[in-house]
């Protein structure tokens, strides 16, 4: 096979991987944000605090497994003292609650600086996704094993979405909620608490994702940006809402990241932000977006 | 005239009817200065009630008020003698109130059978999802299809399918006829008809009198933030003074423009 066939097709698999991991993260934001209309800025810094509680629980364990569970439990509760106490005090109000929630993430993140400092964290990839596969299309023949393991979480947690969303009384009542709070609460339905579930849902899921973005790649402070924004342009180009949506978002994404720093890494950033722009220009409700 | 029957007298002997279905006294309500409702004294008993009222006399705001999603200033509703003001939507509905609101307001994200299925108890022994297909077979044929795929009077039926699954002791509706066409308002009056039979007390909002009259026995009539007139279908259908001041309409077919009429 020649050489630059070769290089595409790690690229390309490189692109998938990662947009799987972006998907993962952006999961819990097509949630929070997509669907519940809550403008969480501080999604990345949750995705953060998962990653850090993970590496604690790491630390002492050596558990990858219940680094996972520690990194979405943790955030699952902080998600639910963020609603309580702020998110849910301030439901419709656009501009006050992505103001609060800037602010959330700036004390989020110098909290973890103080505890965990500057340093890069890694978390060992479980034992049954580690070393490689062999793969013969790739650079060198073999594959990073948790890569591929990263495919598979991600189908995992799409497929748990949508059933949850689908064909689950709760998944009814999150789009019936969405649709018209009111008239949901004259059918009995405790909305406050329905929208509680989804914000920690959402909330767990950037935890779990920060365990599994750390074992693939790192941790370090100033991290929390760089997924809040992965995850507005995923929400943004798949369209508000859409689960499938946030899959074809996350793939332009992860593969426009990967061969723009292979073909024209000055200009990597750069084809991001030009899909983006024109996919909003196209359509500004996003490829798979209901029109507002 | 509202009848003195409000006092809170819990049958002891356990007779029913002793306790009216619904009794609201003195029910006030206010968005910021406006004072929407001021005062409603309405007992609402096994037999259905239409209550009617020119646009903005507050008949939205008494079922928004009952149903909890706007909050009382003052006074009292009680179902069956026990309190709901202060109770939360969600907290009045599962006590018993049925809400079918004005304009229908099914989901637009979730099938018809999403609907139901998201209402209706297993194990409930009232309404189940096949009893009240039965009773709406247009409903189960189109049971795959979104709410707002339906045409208006499916979304009616479902609207009011939905609530039945809450097996509600009362039904509150408002404007049901609103945007029908006149055969399908004819089987909505039968079906709120049959309802009635089995055993479901009924509210009904209506701008239209002719529904209103088809409905029910007992018609209140509410005029500026109040309960103006209680009176029954048979007397206020032959009285076109009492119509035309408090409606300002007449049901006299022949002047086919309804008049309106200075108070």
């Amino acid at each position: 096979m020649p050489k630059a066939l070769v290089d595409f097709l790690t690229v390309l698999l490189n692109g998938v991987t990662l947009a799987a991991l972006y998907f993962v993260v952006a999961s819990g934001f097509t949630l929070i944000f997509g669907l519940m209309r809550t403008t969480n800025m501080a999604h990345g810094s949750l995705y953060m605090l998962g990653a850090y509680a993970g590496v604690s629980a790491y630390t002492a364990t050596g558990n990858w497994i219940v680094a996972l569970v520690v990194g979405f439990a943790a955030v699952v509760v902080v998600g639910v003292v963020i609603h309580l106490g702020l998110l849910s005090r301030m439901a419709g109000q656009d501009l006050r609650q992505a103001l609060v929630t800037i602010g959330l993430s700036i004390i989020i993140a110098d909290l973890l600086l103080a505890k965990y400092g500057g340093l890069t964290y890694q978390i060992e990839p479980p034992s049954f996704a580690t070393g490689s596969v062999a793969i013969p299309f790739v650079v060198n023949g073999t594959y990073s094993a948790y890569r591929l393991f990263m495919i598979v979480v991600a189908a995992a947690v799409y497929a748990g979405l949508w059933l949850v969303l689908n064909r689950t009384r709760i998944g009814w009542y999150i789009r019936a909620g969405i649709d018209d709070r009111d008239m949901l609460s004259a059918l009995g339905v405790n909305v406050s608490r329905v929208f509680l579930f989804v914000f920690a849902l959402g909330a767990g899921l950037a935890g779990l994702s920060g365990v599994i973005g750390t074992t693939a790649l790192s941790i370090s402070p100033s991290e929390d940006g760089r997924y809040l924004l992965s995850s507005l342009v995923v929400v943004i180009v798949g369209g508000m809402g859409s689960l499938s949506g946030a899959v074809i978002g996350a793939l332009i994404i992860g593969l426009s990241e990967q061969i723009g720093l292979f073909y024209a890494p000055t200009y990597s950033i750069f084809i991001t932000f030009v899909i983006m722009a024109a996919v909003l220009a196209v359509r500004p409700q996003g490829l798979l977006g209901r029109p507002a | 005239m509202a009848e003195p029957v409000a006092a809170p007298a819990p049958a002891p002997d356990g007779e029913p009817g002793a306790v009216p279905v619904l009794a609201i006294a003195g029910l006030d309500v206010r968005y910021g200065q406006s004072h929407v409702l001021q005062g409603v004294d309405l007992v609402v008993n096994r037999r259905p009630l239409s209550l009617i009222g020119r646009n903005g006399m507050g008949k939205s705001t008494l079922c928004n008020a009952i149903t909890g999603l706007v909050p009382a200033f003052g006074g009292s509703i009680k179902l069956y003698g026990d309190e709901l003001v202060g109770l939360k939507p969600h907290e009045i509905a599962r006590s018993g109130i049925g809400y079918v609101p004005q304009g229908r307001r099914v989901f637009a994200s979730l099938s018809v059978e999403e609907h139901l299925k998201m209402v209706a108890r297993r194990g409930s022994d009232g309404w189940t999802i096949k009893k009240v297909y039965e009773l709406f077979p247009s409903l189960e044929a189109r049971r795959k299809n979104g709410g707002t795929q339906l045409s208006g009077g499916e979304q009616q039926m479902l609207a009011i399918a939905r609530a039945l699954l809450l097996n509600p002791r009362l039904l509150i509706m408002d404007e049901p006829s609103e945007g029908l066409a006149p055969i399908v308002v004819e089987h909505l009056v039968k079906t709120l008809h049959n309802l009635a039979s089995e055993g479901v007390a009924l509210l009904v909002v209506e701008q239209n009198l002719g529904v209103a009259l088809s409905i029910s026995e007992r018609i209140a009539i509410m005029v500026t933030g109040r309960i103006a007139l209680e009176t029954t279908a048979l007397q206020l259908a032959g009285d076109e003074a009492a119509q035309r001041r408090y409606l300002g309409v007449s049901t006299h077919i022949d002047t086919g423009v309804a008049e309106t009429a200075k108070p």
